[in-house]
């Protein structure tokens, strides 16, 4: 199989209202970002792939085509993906696909959202015909399910004011990140209002505006830039509504990591891969991913939290960015999560920099848990 | 400069979209159903499993679920959240209770309401029943139905809920 690497990764400010960009203003800054990067020229690009998620996010339908000129897509082969939260993860997959496939050298690919230009929330929750009216919003659906991983493990209520602390505390070292909270902490997060029992307001991800771009080429583009390769990538989903699902635990992810650590030769994923970027928008995730990952077995994933294997020094860090708890334009965050991966085999995370990174993870999922996208990046192509 | 002065970079316009919902044969059966009163899952051929609601096909096997199966409106939580925020558009007042409610005799769970009982003893394997709505009001829809409510039988351990081939 051709080799595929990243050779630029390009992300805007994240922030709440980007009301100084347009929606095509903030692609084309993630895309800039990511040229630069790279170092190449325009003529180099022989396809773009973009997602995002839901149109009703922004109420914009299609939107890849009135961005055809902000992309620099006219003329060139241009796909859409969505596949709801995990989007930027599979676009990612997809992009990369195109490259391994042969077919094309060097892909460019952006994913983005812009929630301020609507309510997240309201989209999320509509009213199903001839059902009561009770969805509520992203959080109001995940809670049952983490409320289950606490009772089956009998987690303490801290992990996930913990995750919460700890994440936050990554992102003041990066300076894209949407929330900088100053000396935040957990007892700043368990003072915060419940809003879907368990989860408190700082447990909970933040909505925000913002884009992230790669340029993804083939092994003999590469040259002498310094590239982030990619190991094994794979996109799972599962039946929503299927009998015997487990939604504290999903099969599909289950598959997924298995399949991407078994394309890098990883047998043992807590020890050989030394940074990860998981998609948690809720505290909780982080161990329920730990544990379906694979990084350690049932139920000792809130121990691994605890005893702080996952901070930026520990032997497993998770989200040095700040995560999905910090910056979330939805579209983007899982793409958020594959750059980042890539930033740190290239040793370019700055501030939030994991000492030594040779191998990343990049992980997101979406929609009802039932979509997974994964990828593992590293610095050298043995 | 005042409000009046500050120059404005966005407008806010409202949109509104109204859908046609085609229920489908599946969805039609068991709505017909609900409008008397009754629940009456489907189940698939091959592997046996009950959806209630039933979409007409069983996702672990690919088939149409073309099997009446009818249930009782007693069941257990199999988890649940206490919404603490109001949602855009939704006119439930918080805080509510949102369970995935777990029939008696099906394999998946849906969502509805929780009430007469305290937020605070509410658990996770607690036996409810369906309290409905007077028969006058009953309509095509899960909201004949007001909510689930606790009653006195001893709980559930929801492990035993897991589906399996048989």
């Amino acid at each position: 199989m051709i080799q595929a690497g990243v050779i630029g990764v390009g992300q805007t400010k994240y922030d709440a209202k980007r009301r100084d960009v347009s929606m095509a203003g903030l692609v084309r800054e993630a895309i800039d970002n990511a040229m630069l990067a790279a170092n190449l020229e325009w003529d180099a690009i022989d396809a773009v792939i973009l997602g995002k998620a839901p149109d009703m996010f922004e109420g914009v339908i299609m939107p890849e085509l009135y961005l055809a000129d902000a992309i620099g897509a006219v003329g060139k082969p241009v796909l859409r993906v969505h596949t709801a939260g995990s989007v930027g993860g599979s676009t990612a997959v997809i992009a990369a696909s195109h490259v391994c496939s042969g077919q094309f050298k060097t892909v460019l690919t952006v994913t983005f959202e812009k929630q301020s230009e609507s309510n997240a929330t309201w989209a999320l929750s509509p009213r199903y015909p001839y059902s009561p009216h009770i969805n509520a919003g992203a959080g109001g659906y995940f809670a049952p399910f983490i409320r289950e991983y606490i009772r089956r493990y009998e987690a303490p209520e801290h992990i996930g004011w913990k995750v919460a602390a700890k994440d936050r505390q990554n992102a003041l070292k990066n300076p894209l990140a949407h929330l900088h909270i100053p000396g935040i902490d957990e007892k700043m997060v368990s003072d915060t209002p419940m809003l879907w029992e368990p989860l408190r307001y700082l447990e909970s991800c933040p909505s925000s505006d913002g884009a992230c771009a790669m340029v993804i080429t083939a092994q003999d583009q590469v040259g002498s830039r310094n590239v982030a390769w990619i190991k094994g990538m794979a996109v799972r989903s599962e039946g929503t509504l299927s009998a015997g699902r487990d939604e504290v635990n999903p099969q599909a992810g289950i598959d997924c990591a298995k399949d991407i650590y078994n394309q890098a030769g990883i047998q043992n994923p807590f020890n050989e891969i030394d940074c990860a970027e998981i998609y948690v928008p809720f505290s909780w995730y982080e161990p329920m991913w730990l544990e379906n990952l694979g990084f350690c077995d049932l139920g000792e994933g809130w121990k691994l939290t605890d005893k702080d294997a996952t901070s930026i020094d520990g032997e497993l860090p998770f989200n040095m960015s700040g995560g999905v708890l910090s910056s979330n334009p939805i579209g983007a965050s899982g793409m958020i999560r594959f750059g980042e991966a890539a930033l740190q085999v290239m040793g370019l995370a700055e501030d939030h920099q994991v000492e030594d990174a040779k191998v990343a993870m990049g992980h997101a999922y979406g929609g009802a848990a039932q979509f997974f996208a994964m990828w593992i990046v590293s610095s050298s192509l043995d | 400069m005042s409000a009046e002065d500050t120059p404005k970079d966005y407008s806010e316009s409202p949109i509104n979209l109204e859908y046609f919902y085609t229920a489908g044969s599946a969805t039609t059966r068991f709505l017909n159903q609900v409008k008397e009163g009754n629940i009456v899952g489907q189940g698939c051929p091959k592997c046996k499993a009950v959806y209630v609601p039933p979409r007409g096909s069983c996702p672990r096997c690919g088939v149409a679920t073309d099997i009446e199966v009818p249930l009782t409106d007693k069941g257990c939580i199999e988890s649940f959240t206490v919404v603490h925020i109001p949602i855009p558009g939704n006119p439930i007042v918080p805080p509510y209770v949102c369970a995935m409610i777990r029939l008696d005799g099906a394999n998946i769970s849906f969502l509805h309401l929780i009430q007469d009982v305290d937020i605070e003893n509410i658990r996770i394997g607690m036996r409810i029943q369906a309290v409905w709505k007077p028969k006058e009001e009953w309509t095509h829809s899960l909201e004949n139905i007001k909510w689930f409510a606790p009653i006195d039988e001893p709980d559930v351990d929801v492990a035993t809920l897991r589906f399996q081939e048989s």
